[in-house]
């Protein structure tokens, strides 16, 4: 952002996360007075501080057009994507920039995703073909309404601004989260996927949908619709079939 | 050279932070009353299998000033679950499909209401006629 | 890595049950028994002891007072445990889970003593 030396030039207070590991014993709020035009995001208010005024704050950050999934945090108490908040919409109130909530706090506004990376490796995110398919036989055919069927939940870009909306999630870090179940139910509902069972385990777990208790806020912030709440509760019932099914299936992976 | 130390963030009073999250608290809530009325209703029936003046002595109960207060504060309870209930019952149901086209929640939502409506002037009629 | 089926499903499909009674049930009832007489929407008559006796007498009446009781409780009673859980209370869980579900228990054996075996 250029330096804009304009007498009628707008300014924004800046409310943000300061967190030194090794030196702070807790995050503080840090103040910051920026000037802004009405294009600006909160992103590029953030970036201001980095480029003027301390180059010291560290924030992540990617794409700038909310389809990288780099950039969420508590915007005013809200989980957001900072590229797609608007400076505008804030004005003349202040604006609170905090590390994303129920996550922990690496340093200022980063924060340690690996608990979400793990748990996303742990539903096998990608197609397992139900038998083997050669080259030959061309690609997959799927109707419109089968594809409809996880289209949605193809949208996730893995910010993990449900993970910070979630307060079981916050509760207790063993819960799966919307997120990592929504993605399962992607591939459970993909005509092209073969594993439903393996991930059925852990949908049917203690910490798989049954973690959830329907406050829905998870849908309400994702960027891009997917809406997990959606996707979690449909398998609350798919599990509930499965395990009075399973009594009726003697042998069959006794658990 | 610095070095790693994450912090975590206490949990600790999360839900007054939000309002999205007050509103759910205070559905969660509804179930105290939900609970407290079953109760109410036992006793009538323990009331009712006793004969007709343990029965009369529990419809004096119910007329009395605090149940009645009590009743209120049920019905909201009861309605304001009916409400959450309604909305986010789409959630939990499948997709479901008229043809290829799919099914919005609002539709649902309110199919529910209508269901809801008839449910309760039938019951009242019912309690009125029979 | 082998992970332990939950017994949730039992206690949620309870739940949900109870859900659709307090949504599309109960408000009727609150009226009923509590809102009805001292607004004029009823009379005492209409509650009187030979009507509501007979009507828990006949098998549908039974069987509506009984899912209406019992499912309630069930209803209730699973709320309220997992919001203890949302209030912070993290120790003695499963003391609480007992309790709870003990009680929707007790409900529903009371329930059904006194409107099928008193």
């Amino acid at each position: 952002m250029t330096n804009m030396p304009l007498d009628n030039q707008k300014t924004i207070q800046f409310e943000v996360m300061r967190y030194k590991p090794g030196l702070d014993d807790a995050p503080t709020i840090e103040n910051f007075s920026i000037p802004f035009t009405d294009d600006m995001s909160v992103l590029q208010g953030l970036q201001y501080i980095k480029d003027h005024l301390d180059g010291s704050l560290s924030f992540r950050w990617s794409c700038r057009m909310a389809i990288c999934g780099s950039c969420g945090m508590m915007i005013n108490n809200e989980p957001a994507l900072s590229c797609q908040s608007f400076i505008r919409d804030y004005y003349p109130g202040k604006i609170r920039v905090e590390a994303l909530q129920h996550f922990p706090v690496e340093k200022d506004l980063v924060i340690d995703a690996s608990d979400f990376v793990g748990k996303l490796e742990s539903i096998k995110p990608y197609i397992v073909p139900k038998e083997e398919r050669s080259l030959e036989e061309g690609e997959y055919l799927q109707t419109p309404r089968q594809r409809d069927e996880y289209e949605q939940f193809s949208s996730c870009i893995n910010c993990m601004l449900c993970y910070a909306a979630c307060p079981q999630y916050g509760l207790d870090n063993q819960f799966t989260g919307p997120g990592v179940l929504a993605l399962l139910h992607r591939y459970n509902a993909d005509s092209r996927d073969g594993a439903k069972e393996e991930r059925m385990e852990i949908v049917n777990a203690e910490e798989g949908v049954w973690g959830c208790t329907l406050v829905g806020y998870c849908s309400e912030v994702c960027p891009k619709g997917v809406d997990p709440a959606n996707a979690v509760n449909q398998n609350k019932i798919n599990s509930t079939m499965d395990y009075f099914l399973h009594f009726l299936k003697p042998g069959k992976g006794k658990k | 050279m610095s070095s790693r130390k994450t912090y975590v963030r206490p949990m600790k009073g999360w839900w007054l932070k939000n309002p999205f999250y007050v509103r759910y608290m205070i559905r969660e809530s509804t179930s105290v009353f939900v609970t407290l009325y079953a109760a109410i209703l036992l006793s009538g029936l323990i009331c009712l299998s006793r004969g007709e003046d343990a029965w009369q002595l529990w419809i004096s109960v119910m007329n009395h000033p605090l149940f009645i207060v009590f009743h209120f504060l049920a019905l909201a309870a009861c309605l304001y679950h009916a409400v959450t209930w309604f909305k986010v019952a789409p959630k939990v149901a499948p997709n479901f499909y008229i043809g290829s086209r799919r099914v919005p929640d609002m539709t649902i939502t309110l199919i529910q209401y209508i269901i809801a409506v008839v449910c309760y002037f039938l019951l009242y009629w019912i309690i009125w006629r029979f | 890595m082998r992970r332990k089926r939950s017994h949730e499903p039992v206690f949620w499909s309870l739940f949900g049950a109870g859900g659709v009674v307090v949504a599309f049930i109960l408000p009727a009832m609150v009226v009923a028994s509590g809102l009805a007489i001292p607004l004029g929407f009823l009379s005492v008559d209409q509650l009187s002891y030979d009507r509501i006796h007979e009507f828990s007498r006949t098998w549908y009446g039974g069987v509506f007072l009984f899912f209406t009781i019992s499912l309630s409780f069930w209803h209730g009673l699973h709320r309220i445990y997992l919001s203890l859980h949302d209030l912070g209370v993290h120790h003695y869980r499963q003391f609480y889970r007992w309790l709870c579900y003990g009680l929707a228990m007790t409900g529903t054996v009371f329930t059904a003593f006194f409107l099928f075996l008193s």
